[in-house]
């Protein structure tokens, strides 16, 4: 059986009970063909010591290496900290000498040194470190001699810009070192093939591997008798049956999809928390030193829950979960399935899992998600692919590392993971960006940050640019936070526009306690203690909205347009169905249900889109614009992940033609550009360019320094040449981040010609939901200078004269 | 657009709401802070952005010039960001100088980040300068300062409505002095409850924000963010 392991292993492996899988030796063997591989494996597999069994036994006697001989790269620096530990074990027992390091942001300055000067056999880092080990003017020698790259977690990276970074960082370190190979690591996808050839180079063809899937998890959903909630998210319906649930077992993982919902949950679980049994909470605002607290009880096995958000999506496996809770929505199943791998049992044991729906729409979800992990149907990724201002970011770091040729390296990029068939165009244009702005108005000719050697190698003008190079790297979108203070201490950090939508004196519950907002000082948010029993306010202090996924929502629908398997489904969403079978109409699995109804002397329109939360806000200015243009005099609309809703003051004739596709032309380009979105998006894009450098916390107290704010740039910019490089990147980022207008052109095509009108006297019960969410969204219809007349208006009364009296 | 008659020191205004002062009994269109070539100021520091901000800033000052036909211009200081600035001007954004100083007087006063005018463009001036009741000058005086009207300060406010900030540069006054917006197109804003904007005035004061539609709203300083902590400032001038 260990043909390929070589006698130590084969003992070690035999020690401890273990026998070779055959996933790893199917990476044994493609290493020993020299071929990189793709490997797929459920959680508990032995997935990364599949991925490093070649580097361990290649290096078994030991070489003295002048270059990294292995570099594994990790999503996350706590992962490639745990990992350097877990490999420990096999290095120390089967005795061999290899040097194992991890570099990171957190390394301090002289262990990088040390580094640099005396490699480690096995350098464990992250796609950024890699980035800046690229940039210094001895990578080559460095690198030349590398001859593997483990990449972990692969799937989380390769959809986001950090993936961008990190296909640019590979392509760079093939050139360095031709015969490197690139092991990747991941749990499984809807696509595996896509993200092989991710890995695949046309010289340098990938394996794909797939390991032998676990026993097929065990998923229930959780349905308590009497109230169903019509709408919400925080499953506060449900806390009784959930903490039962926790009691009844070993150890629970508790996902929500917010920080707010896991602090509400925590504290739900809690206030029932008769037994004291060991509850924890953990997610991305609390202090670093306390989440590291609760990941350390957790693996000592000393907890007996933890209520999580994303934050523990991804990291190290924790041992003996008995049951993952998925709180609300599960929004995609290949998301559900990773968190239901967090149970890490043996994979001939299944994952057992709960999922808790928040209301009605939500156990439908929960039904379709339950299905597609059954079939297997996984969410095919949204992918960021050919990232300009990613590739920007890294041509710098490749002028930093020394004089280079454009043509050399443009072929090198257009074969980059996330970059393949990129135009010579748009690298040009990016190369002029980074040398002189790229403007069409040459002003910038003798301020050039790259020059031309004479034999045509493009070469650092200036010094200067390789500090900025080095403080700015990295494509993670950091929104400026503040420290949360309680008197002396720091319990965690939110973001900035949390804070500045407080008002003295709200409540907001933080660290599983309520605290009262007391004010800003620099980059703090001063806090107190609520006095007993108040009341939070309960906000959602950041986070992005994951939308529901394209293949979910198509569950979705699936169950409402199929009658027939209503019997499986809870009594309060069978009959609430029912009724609007009978009130107006199902929406059929490929058609669009427009309902239009009168409510309060108001005209609603209900469009069921399943489109998602960010497809839909789109859809709803895109709407209220037209209505507008019609003459209904719109007043606002609101959407969820699963309908939208826009009122008028009138009722229009032609709800069809509201819909037609050319509402994705002039109308969304009109409105793209006054978004705040956009403007969001921009300023990201700005940040990663290096056009602008990111704002840290503490700089505004230097108060004069020379920033101008990114919007105004954008508004110049667009006026004067809307073409320009940074702008199609900040178009292309808006088609599927946040206007998600992708997914939103894929839907008004699909439907053009199927689109079912229901005129009603009133609201149906399917819009109910939306319709209760009306009010809890703030007012994003409105234009942001009505809000200053309001602000007048409510001072119309007061004397002008003297302000300070009122 | 919209204009709001303001009387300083019983001289008549008219604020325009893309943040100019009119004066028509002197036949002037006042503006502050136009910051040209901020852009190219800031590229020779290594930072590129986008060169247009002259043409931007002279855009919207060919919109007021167009609307109002003043007979004399008067830039309240800091015009060019940085001295000599007008040396490194792209042809077209001279050419559009040029003919702005064709229609009409042009004044610069001088300002901390240009103490000169462009040749051929209009003259110089020193701040202050008094022009019927009125001082004109670059940076607001410290004392009492009735028929004071000043710039350098780039005055902005923001007002939180229903959770949302919204921030918009404005006029500064209680009713003796007036502060000016910057017009430039690069340039940030310092909030009115910074020391050195609250700090010049004694009694209660108000801001007239410049919407981006043009129109003006008047709102007491009390109901504006930071008020009344004030280490609320955040930018740049």
């Amino acid at each position: 059986m260990n043909a390929v392991l070589p006698q130590r292993f084969g003992d070690w492996f035999t020690g401890r009970g273990w026998s070779l899988r055959p996933h790893q030796a199917a990476v044994l063997e493609a290493a020993a063909d020299g071929v990189s591989a793709l490997l797929i494996a459920p959680t508990g597999g032995g997935k990364t010591l599949a991925g490093f069994l070649p580097s361990l036994v290649e290096l078994e006697n030991g070489t003295d290496v002048a270059c990294p001989h292995t570099l594994y790269l990790s999503p996350l620096k706590a992962l490639a900290t745990d990992i350097a530990r877990n490999l420990e074990t096999p290095i120390g027992e089967m005795g061999l000498s290899i040097r194992v390091e991890t570099r990171t942001g957190d390394t301090p300055q002289n262990r990088r040194q040390r580094q640099r000067k005396h490699p480690p056999h096995l350098l464990l880092t992250t796609p950024e470190s890699l980035a800046l080990l690229l940039a210094y003017p001895d990578a080559e020698s460095y690198f030349k001699g590398l001859r593997r790259v483990v990449l972990d977690e692969l799937h989380a990276l390769v959809p986001n810009k950090r993936g961008q970074l990190l296909g640019l960082g590979l392509a760079r370190l093939r050139r360095l070192a031709p015969d490197v190979q690139l092991i990747g690591l991941s749990a499984t996808v809807a696509e595996p093939e896509r993200l092989r050839d991710w890995l695949a180079h046309p010289s340098k063809p990938a394996r794909l591997i797939e390991a032998a899937g676990g026993a097929e998890p065990v998923i229930d959903v959780l349905i308590p008798g009497g109230h169903m909630p019509w709408s919400g998210h925080f499953a506060a319906y449900a806390a009784k049956d959930l903490y039962a649930a926790v009691r009844a077992h070993g150890v629970s993982l508790v996902f929500t999809n917010t920080r707010s919902q896991a602090e509400l949950i925590f504290q739900m679980l809690w206030r029932l928390n008769d037994d004291n049994l060991p509850i924890a909470l953990h997610h991305g605002s609390l202090e670093v030193d306390q989440r590291r607290r609760v990941e350390a009880a957790m693996a000592r096995g000393s907890l007996r829950c933890v209520v999580c958000t994303s934050s523990l999506d991804l990291g190290i496996d924790w041992g003996d979960v008995d049951l993952v809770v998925q709180v609300g929505a599960p929004k995609g199943a290949s998301r559900l399935l990773q968190r239901i791998g967090r149970a890490n049992h043996r994979m001939d044991e299944p994952s057992k899992a709960l999922l808790v729906p928040g209301n009605r729409f939500e156990v439908l979800e929960c039904m379709a998600a339950t299905e597609a992990i059954r079939n297997q149907a996984l969410d095919g990724e949204v992918q960021h692919e050919r990232c300009l201002d990613v590739l920007a970011q890294h041509l710098v770091g490749t002028a930093c590392a020394g004089p280079f040729d454009a043509e050399a390296i443009y072929q090198e990029v257009a074969h980059a993971g996330g970059y393949k068939g990129l135009s010579r165009k748009d690298f040009d244009d990016v190369l002029s960006f980074v040398a002189t702005g790229g403007y069409a108005l040459g002003t910038y000719e003798r301020y050039r940050r790259l020059v031309q050697d004479d034999d045509g190698r493009w070469r650092l003008a200036d010094g200067r640019l390789t500090r900025a190079y080095r403080m700015n790297v990295g494509v993670i979108h950091d929104a400026p936070m503040l420290k949360v203070r309680l008197g002396r201490k720091v319990v965690g950090e939110v973001e900035e526009l949390f804070a500045a939508s407080l008002t003295p004196g709200d409540t907001f519950l933080f660290s599983g306690r309520v605290l009262v907002f007391e004010g800003i000082r620099e980059t703090d948010m001063l806090c107190r203690l609520a006095k007993g029993g108040a009341e939070p306010k309960v906000p959602n202090y950041g986070g992005t909205r994951l939308p529901l996924s394209t293949n979910l929502a198509t569950g979705v629908r699936g169950w409402l347009a199929h009658p027939e398997r209503w019997a499986e489904l809870p009594a309060p969403v069978r009959e609430w169905l029912g009724l609007q079978a009978e009130r107006s109409d199902l929406p059929g699995a490929d058609e669009l249900l427009v309902e239009s109804f009168p409510r309060n002397g108001r005209e609603f329109l209900v469009v069921y889109s399943f489109a998602g939360w960010n497809a839909h806000q789109t859809l709803g200015m895109l709407l209220t614009k037209r209505l507008e243009r019609c003459g209904a005099g719109p007043l606002g609309f609101v959407g969820t992940d699963h309908a939208l809703a826009v009122w008028s003051l009138r009722a229009v004739d032609d709800v069809d033609a509201l819909f037609g596709v050319d509402i994705l032309g002039d109308d969304l380009e009109e409105w793209m550009a006054e978004s705040s979105l956009l403007k969001r998006t921009f300023r990201q894009v700005a940040v990663i360019a290096g056009l602008i450098e990111r704002r840290r916390p503490g700089e505004e107290k230097t108060g004069r320094q020379m920033t101008v704010s990114s919007d105004l740039i954008y508004d110049v910019l667009r006026k004067h040449e809307p073409q320009h490089v940074l702008l199609r990147a900040t178009r292309a980022d808006a088609a599927t981040g946040l206007l998600d207008v992708r997914r939103l052109a894929d839907l008004l095509t699909s439907v053009r010609g199927r689109i079912r009108v229901r005129r009603l006297e009133r609201v149906s019960p399917l819009a109910v939901p939306v319709m209760v969410s009306i009010g809890r969204e703030s007012v994003y219809g409105a234009a942001m200078d009505d809000l200053l007349d309001e602000a007048a208006q409510e001072l119309v009364s007061e004397a002008m004269g003297d302000p300070r009296a009122a | 657009m919209t204009l709001l008659p303001f009387t300083l020191a019983g001289e008549r205004l008219v604020l325009d709401g893309r943040g100019a002062v009119l004066w028509p009994d002197h036949g002037l269109l006042i503006v502050a802070d136009l910051h040209l070539e901020k852009g190219q100021a800031l590229a020779a520091g290594g930072r590129l952005l986008p060169p247009y901000d002259t043409r931007a800033t002279l855009d919207r000052l060919v919109g007021l010039l167009n609307d109002h036909r003043p007979e004399h211009l008067l830039s309240l200081g800091d015009g060019f960001h940085r001295r000599h600035g007008y040396l490194g001007l792209a042809a077209e954004d001279r050419a559009q100088l040029d003919a702005i100083a064709g229609v009409c007087r042009w004044t610069w006063l001088a300002g901390n980040h240009d103490p000169e005018a462009p040749p051929g463009h209009g003259e110089a001036a020193p701040s202050p300068m008094t022009v019927g009741a009125l001082t004109l000058r670059h940076e607001p005086s410290t004392g009492v300062a009735l028929g004071e009207l000043a710039g350098h300060l780039h005055p902005k406010a923001v007002v939180r409505v229903r959770g949302r900030r919204v921030a918009r540069p404005c006029f500064v006054t209680d009713g003796q002095r007036l502060l000016l917006p910057a017009l430039g197109a690069f340039t940030g804003g310092l909030e009115v409850w910074d020391e050195a904007i609250a700090g010049l005035f004694r009694g209660p004061f108000e801001a007239i924000l410049c919407g981006r539609d043009g129109r003006l709203r008047r709102l007491p300083a009390h109901r504006l963010e930071g008020a009344p902590r004030r280490a609320r400032s955040r930018t740049v001038l």
